[in-house]
C-alpha cells in the first residue's frame, strides 16, 4: 500500500538537470501540467488530496456572471476510453467566486487560470473586468466551446465572427495585464481559421481542444441516456483528434499562416506520453482533464512523467521539444 | 500500533461536518468472499481505515491498466477497523460490491494481493440522532453494508436500534447474522418480495409499526425505497437520514455528475452534489417533486425555484 498522490507529489515533475518551466505568454509556469476547465472545479476538491501549487497552474471550472442551476440528471455516461458529460455550467456565478473560490486558490499558492463563459461577447468582457485586476489570477481563458448551452447554434468556437467577436471584446477590457487564451471546439471544419480569428483578435494563447459533441442511447430504455440527449465527449477516445488540431494550429504558424501563438494541449491525457505527443504536435503546456476523474493525482503524475519522458529524448527544457515532431518531418522530407 | 477495534462511537456520531480529507492509496486485496449474492472485500487501506467514519464511501478505480473505463465506481464502506487482528493488525477497509456491470464485476474478481486504487474516506458520516432518540436503520440489498458500523455505535451511545433488512428474495439479503449480533435478533426485521425470509413484502412494511414521533430513520438502498421510506418516517412525525446512490464519475466533488435537487439550511434549493453534500440528506429536504423514479433508475429534473435555474423563455440559459 503506497499513498499514491504523496509520493507522486515528493517528485513535483522534474528530472534531474530538466527545466520543466514553460510560459503561455507572459505567464511564467512552474510546470506544463495544468488542470482542465470543469475538471478540478476550483482547486479546493484535490487540495485535500494533495498540494495544488504544485500543479502548472489550476484552471477553473468556467466562471459565469450569474449562477447557474446546470441541466437536469444524468448528466453523465460512461463511454469506451472516455466519457459523456451535460453538466451546463453549473456554477455559483462570479460574485461566489471572488469571495470564496479565489481567495482559496490565492492562499494555498496555486498559479491560477480562470474560465468564463457568457451567454454574449458583453457578458464575456464584463466577466474579465471583474477578474482582471484580482491578485491571483494568472491567465483568463475564454470558454467559447463548451457545447452544453442550451441553443447549440451558438457555440461562438464554432464560428469565426463569433469566436473574434467574443476574444476581442475580453482582449479590450484585460488590456494586455493578464495573457487571454481561447479555447476552441474541435467540432469545426477549419480550426485553423478559428484560430486565426481568435489570435488576429488579440488572443494570447490557444487552449485546445474542448469536448466533442456525442450522444449515447440505452438501449434498454431506447432513449438517449442523458438528460440533456447530447453531451460533451472526453477522455482517451478523443486524444488523436484534439493532438490532430494542434498539430493544424502549430504546422500554420511554423508556415507562416498564423501568428505565432502559445497552444495549451488538451484531450485525453491519461500519461505522460501522451502529454509529449502534444509537446511535440506544437504544445508549450498541457491540461489534464478527464483522468483526473479516474485518478485525482494524474496532473502531477503527468508532470513527473512528461519531465522523465523529455529528459530521456534529450531535451533540456520542455521549449526545446515544443514542436518538435514537425522538425522531424521537415528533415525527412529535406532528404 | 493500538489493536483497537473500531472507533468509539463518541468520536464517529455526530460528526457530520467533521469530515476528513480523503487519500488516494493502492490498497492490497487482503479477503474476497461471498456475501450471500455479493462479494465482501478487506483492503489493507492505511490512512483511509484510520479515518473513515460510518456512512462514508469509497471511489475506487476499475480496471488493469490501462482501463478503458475511466470512472470511478462509488462503493459504501462496511466497516473500517484499524489494527485488524485478523489481518496481522493491518489497518482494514471492508467493502461489499455487487456485480453491476463490467466495472464492479472486475472489482469482484479481484483475489488476496491485488491492488486496489482507492480514494477515501469521502462524503459525510452518518448525523447523530438527538440524545436518547429511537433509531430504525433500513437497508435494501447491499445497501444494508454500511448500517451494522452505525448500527454498533448507535447502541454504544444508548439508542434502540431496529433494524429493517429488505431485499426481492433471501439471497440478496445482506448483513442479517451480523445486524444480528449486534442489536439482537428480535430487533432485526426482515422483508423479502417473495417470501422467502422474513415477512413477504416493503422494508416500509416492517418500518411503518416502528415509526414514531421523534423517530430517526437512517435508510441506503434504492430511490424508490428512500422515498418510500422518508414518506414514511416523515408521516410519523420522524427524521429520515437517506444515503442516495447517485452515479458518480470522480467521487471527490469534481465533476459535477452526481447532484440531485436539495433544499439548503437557508431555504435555497441547489443542484447539490451527492458525494461532497451527500451521501446522506435528510429526506425532508430532498425535492421529490423533482424527482422521476424509472425503470432506469433515478432521474431529476431541475426545479424552477432552484439556485440558478433557467428562465422561463429558456432565453441565455
Amino acid at each position: 500500500m503506497t499513498t499514491t498522490a504523496a509520493s507522486t507529489a515528493g517528485t513535483n515533475g522534474t528530472a534531474v538537470g530538466f527545466d520543466a518551466r514553460t510560459s503561455i505568454g507572459a505567464l511564467e509556469l512552474k510546470n506544463p501540467v495544468l488542470t482542465a476547465s470543469g475538471c478540478a472545479a476550483a482547486g479546493r476538491e484535490l487540495g485535500r488530496l494533495y498540494d495544488v501549487a504544485a500543479l502548472g497552474a489550476v484552471v477553473t471550472k468556467s466562471i459565469l456572471r450569474d449562477a447557474r442551476s446546470g441541466r437536469p440528471t444524468p448528466r453523465m455516461a460512461e463511454t469506451p476510453s472516455g466519457m459523456l458529460n451535460s453538466i451546463g455550467l453549473q456554477g455559483p456565478g462570479i460574485d461566489a467566486f471572488l469571495a470564496h473560490d479565489l481567495p482559496w486558490l490565492r492562499d494555498h499558492g496555486a498559479t491560477a487560470v480562470v474560465s468564463i463563459a457568457g451567454n454574449d461577447a458583453a457578458e464575456f468582457a464584463e466577466l474579465a473586468g471583474r477578474l482582471v485586476d484580482e491578485p491571483g489570477v494568472g491567465a483568463i481563458e475564454v470558454n467559447i466551446s463548451c457545447p452544453n448551452v442550451a441553443n447549440r447554434g451558438l457555440v461562438f468556437a464554432c464560428d469565426p465572427g463569433s469566436s473574434a467577436e467574443v476574444v476581442s471584446g475580453v482582449v479590450d477590457v484585460v488590456g494586455g495585464r493578464v495573457p487571454v487564451l481561447a479555447k476552441l471546439s474541435p467540432d469545426v471544419t477549419d480550426i485553423v481559421a478559428i484560430a486565426r480569428a481568435c489570435l488576429d483578435h488579440g488572443a494570447d494563447g490557444l487552449a485546445m481542444v474542448n469536448t466533442t459533441l456525442g450522444m449515447v442511447v440505452d438501449t434498454d430504455t431506447m432513449r438517449p441516456v442523458l438528460a440533456g440527449v447530447t453531451g460533451g465527449l472526453s477522455g482517451p477516445a478523443i486524444r488523436p483528434v484534439a493532438v490532430r488540431c494542434v498539430w493544424q494550429v502549430h504546422a500554420a504558424m511554423r508556415r507562416g499562416d498564423l501568428r505565432p501563438a502559445p497552444v495549451v494541449g488538451i484531450g485525453g491525457i491519461l500519461t505522460g506520453l501522451d502529454a509529449l505527443q502534444f509537446v511535440l504536435a506544437g504544445a508549450s503546456a498541457v491540461q489534464v482533464g478527464t483522468s483526473t476523474f479516474h485518478d485525482p493525482s494524474a496532473p502531477l503524475r503527468v508532470g513527473a512523467e512528461l519531465a522523465q519522458a523529455l529528459a530521456a529524448r534529450g531535451f533540456a527544457g520542455v521549449a526545446d521539444a515544443v514542436g518538435h515532431a514537425h522538425t522531424v518531418l521537415a528533415r525527412e522530407g529535406a532528404r | 500500533m493500538s489493536a483497537v477495534t473500531g472507533t468509539p462511537a463518541a468520536e464517529t456520531l455526530g460528526a457530520r461536518d467533521r469530515r476528513p480529507d480523503p487519500v488516494q492509496l493502492r490498497c492490497a486485496v487482503l479477503a474476497n468472499e461471498p456475501a450471500g449474492a455479493y462479494r465482501r472485500l478487506v483492503l489493507d487501506a492505511g490512512e483511509a481505515a484510520r479515518r473513515a467514519l460510518p456512512g462514508q464511501f469509497a471511489a475506487l478505480a476499475v480496471g488493469e491498466p490501462p482501463t478503458a473505463m475511466l470512472l470511478r465506481r462509488a462503493v459504501s464502506i462496511h466497516a473500517a477497523t484499524p489494527g485488524d487482528r485478523r489481518f496481522d493488525g493491518a489497518d482494514t477497509l471492508e467493502i461489499v460490491v455487487a456485480a453491476h456491470g463490467p466495472g464492479t464485476e472486475w472489482v469482484t474478481r479481484r483475489r488476496a494481493g491485488d491492488v486496489l486504487d482507492v480514494v477515501a474516506p469521502l462524503g459525510r458520516p452518518f448525523p447523530a440522532p438527538e440524545v436518547g432518540a429511537p433509531t430504525v436503520l433500513v437497508g435494501g440489498g447491499y445497501g444494508s453494508a454500511p448500517l451494522v458500523w452505525l448500527a454498533r455505535d448507535l447502541r454504544d451511545a444508548g439508542h434502540r436500534v431496529d433494524v429493517v433488512l429488505g431485499a426481492a428474495s433471501r439471497d440478496k439479503l445482506f448483513g442479517l447474522e451480523e445486524a444480528a449480533a449486534v442489536v439482537g435478533p428480535d430487533l432485526v426485521h426482515v422483508t423479502t418480495d417473495d417470501g422467502s425470509a422474513g415477512l413477504r413484502g416493503r422494508v416500509t412494511d416492517a418500518l411503518a409499526p416502528l415509526a414514531r414521533d421523534g423517530v430517526v430513520v437512517y435508510a441506503c438502498g434504492p430511490m424508490a425505497m428512500l422515498r418510500a421510506v422518508h414518506e414514511v418516517a416523515s408521516g410519523a412525525g420522524g427524521t429520515s437520514w437517506l444515503a442516495v446512490e447517485e452515479s458518480m464519475a470522480c467521487g471527490i466533488g469534481v465533476c459535477m455528475t452526481c447532484v440531485l435537487p436539495v433544499r439548503g439550511e437557508d431555504g435555497v434549493t441547489r443542484m447539490t452534489r451527492s458525494c461532497v453534500e451527500g451521501p446522506t440528506f435528510d429526506g425532508d429536504r430532498v425535492r421529490w417533486d423533482a424527482i422521476t423514479i424509472g425503470p432506469g433508475g433515478a432521474t431529476s429534473a431541475v426545479p424552477a425555484d432552484c439556485l440558478g435555474a433557467p428562465v422561463a423563455s429558456g432565453k441565455g440559459h
